[in-house]
């Protein structure tokens, strides 16, 4: 809660979005505990038919990373439907030590009828102060931004913060654009969501779309709609600093994750250039980076000038 | 079981008064609601036209006011708020927790009632918005099954509202950021869905196209009947298939679910369509009026008439309907 306003923004890592065999995701919070990383997000928030790690794994994974002084919190499902993901949801919630990330308006119930603190992530609609207030008054000591605002709007917002509140920006990664009832790699598949094999697990990093003219741009990933490029405000770091923004969110994705935190992490120590750093990782993606929703414009335009 | 209609406009709004809707819903003229169309909605003399209309005959009236302001446009907001306090509305459906918390503080007698884009799937949810802000009715993502809508009304401490005719919206409301990843403009932040200034119909040598923000939503041979180019309604690629990879362009269409949603005790039917014509709204009002009668009076017996599907399917989107995520191997 230390944040000081002229203060450089802690790195998070967010919860890994894809279905992951259970190996990759304990080897990948492996190397993940070594990485220079301030808060680590855990835990199952798209699809609770993934079961490579159960909810006792997850608190043993939380208490592994805790361990190596890094902050942990437990990130819980965006669509609560069934009464087995309450029931999950109500066991995280009452974890009592961990911090939760609540991705629905239930998960804030709970948590606020606890009285315990917790993380709005980005499955809860904050786009004014006033909301911020509300459920700040209800226990919320940190938001994550919605992805689809501008930086307009954050610094109307972060002039009328509420007091002890810290700001999260997903700074890199695919951005989560849409939740469905419907399991999309299932469909793909031509399977029912009943009985989907787990398809998710041949895809890491989610199926690519693109339109009959080839052209790139969501990414299916079961029931979450993501998009096909990512979302690099690297070279905004500046910018995301004066704004006062606490934390930076960085999505996992299956490779080069480790490039990507120390290239954050080194422009944020002023090591590097972050125009410069931000256009190596842009080169490197396989389908190009956004920025266009933090400039106000369509989420999946590149804005920033190339160097 | 109440039947609450849209109303885009004042001749959409008696017209489905004079054809048996319980309620109507109607939205003010600006982005402070989800169908922020041009020429569509409500000015004050209109509203308050519509209001007294309604209410003289014995109906209600709701106004949405289901967007998410953002900081710069509270004022418009609050306004709404009041305004429709004033005009004495019988309820305003609200998703954003700042106008929640602002129409619950400054209006305690208005009745609230949560709009589907609040998301809230189940119960949990539900109490906190109720306990928060008193809201009285929630109103349902159409994405539940009727197994988890029957689960959720049985804890829910309000009444459940429920979609039963319509487009059909394929994500959670209020989760869906599509239409601003591709054009800028989103539900949530105005109003709008794959809104119609982003919107291209080409005739090329390849057959009709449409586009949306510049992207390729759909092209149609000859002989195929073009739909609007809503995003998630597109024939895209995954792999080497090309498909209707999100959804295909369907309406909602609940008739035959009418019993059960009844037996369950639904508070409401909603038919989803503020954007449409008055002959629509007519068509469609007529047909669920003769159709929740007949349910009411002999629930057994309930068949829908073959008449009352052949007038819905000339209003649906691309002449087809489903249940939609009612039916539990649509999920």
């Amino acid at each position: 809660m230390a944040t000081v306003e002229q203060g450089l923004p802690r790195l998070a890592l967010g919860p890994v979005l894809y279905y992951w065999p259970r190996q990759m995701l304990l080897d990948f919070y492996e190397r993940m505990s070594a990485a220079p990383l301030d808060i680590v997000y855990i835990g199952e928030t798209v699809c609770s038919k993934r079961h490579a790690l159960n909810t006792t794994d997850w608190l043993d994974l939380a208490e592994r990373i805790s361990a190596t002084g890094k902050e942990v919190v437990l990130s819980t499902l965006a669509l609560l439907e069934a009464e087995s993901e309450l029931k999950t949801l109500r066991r995280l919630c009452a974890n009592g030590r961990f911090t939760v990330e609540a991705n629905d308006m239930g998960a804030v119930h709970l948590l606020a009828a606890q009285g315990v603190p917790f993380v709005l992530g980005t499955g809860i609609n904050v786009y004014n102060e006033r909301t911020l207030g509300v459920l700040a008054r209800l226990g919320a000591q940190r938001w994550v931004m919605p992805v689809e605002l501008s930086r307009e709007t954050l610094a109307a917002i972060q002039a009328r913060r509420p007091a002890g509140v810290e700001t999260e920006v997903f700074a890199y990664g695919r951005l989560p654009l849409a939740y469905s009832a419907r399991c999309f790699t299932a469909r793909y598949h031509d399977l029912p969501k009943d009985d989907c094999q787990y398809r998710c697990l041949d895809d890491p990093e989610g199926l690519t779309l693109s339109t009959r003219e080839s052209q790139i741009f969501l990414t299916l990933n079961g029931i979450q709609t993501q998009s096909a490029q990512t979302c690099n405000l690297l070279a905004e770091l500046a910018d995301l600093r004066a704004l006062g923004v606490d934390v930076l969110r960085l999505s996992p994705q299956p490779h080069d994750m480790e490039t990507v935190i120390e290239a954050f992490a080194a422009c944020r120590s002023g090591a590097r250039d972050p125009r410069e750093a931000a256009q190596a990782l842009n080169a490197g993606l396989p389908h190009g980076a956004c920025d266009g929703y933090w400039q106000g414009q369509p989420g999946l335009r590149q804005v920033a000038a190339a160097v | 079981m109440e039947l609450v209609c849209p109303a885009g406009n004042l001749p959409s709004l008696k017209t489905a008064v004079d054809h048996g809707a319980d309620a109507v819903y109607i939205g003010f003229r600006d982005d402070t609601n989800a169908r922020h169309f041009p020429g569509l909605n409500f000015d004050a003399k209109a509203a308050e036209q519509g209001v007294r209309y309604a209410q003289t005959r014995g109906r209600r009236v709701f106004v949405a006011l289901n967007t998410f302001p953002q900081p710069d446009g509270w004022a418009r907001w609050q306004r709404a708020v009041d305004q429709a306090a004033e005009l004495g509305v019988d309820a305003v459906i609200a998703a954003d927790i700042s106008v929640l918390d602002y129409a619950c503080q400054r209006h305690p007698q208005l009745p609230l009632h949560l709009s589907v884009q609040g998301s809230a799937t189940n119960y949990e949810a539900i109490r906190f918005y109720h306990e928060r802000f008193g809201i009285r009715r929630v109103v349902l993502p159409r994405v539940l099954s009727l197994p988890q809508v029957r689960h959720v009304l049985d804890s829910s401490p309000v009444g459940i509202e429920v979609f039963g005719f319509g487009g059909l919206c394929i994500m959670v409301e209020g989760r869906c950021l599509l239409s601003s990843y591709v054009t800028g403009e989103s539900p949530n932040m105005c109003g709008v869905c794959s809104p119609a200034k982003a919107v291209r119909w080409e005739e090329t040598p390849r057959g009709l196209e449409t586009r949306l923000g510049g992207l390729l939503i759909d092209r149609y041979e000859p002989d195929e009947p073009a739909g609007y180019p809503t995003l998630c309604k597109g024939r895209f690629m995954v792999g080497d298939q090309t498909y209707y990879a999100i959804e295909e362009p369907t309406s909602l269409n609940t008739l035959e679910l009418l019993p059960e949603l009844q037996a369950m005790g639904i508070a409401a039917i909603k038919i989803e369509g503020r954007q449409r014509s008055p002959a629509y709204v007519t068509q469609v009002t007529r047909v669920w009026r003769a159709a929740i009668d007949a349910c009411r009076r002999n629930p057994a017996g309930y068949a829908p008439k073959p008449e009352w599907l052949r007038e819905l399917g000339k209003v649906s989107e691309g002449h087809q309907t489903t249940l939609g995520a009612y039916h539990r191997t649509w999920q």
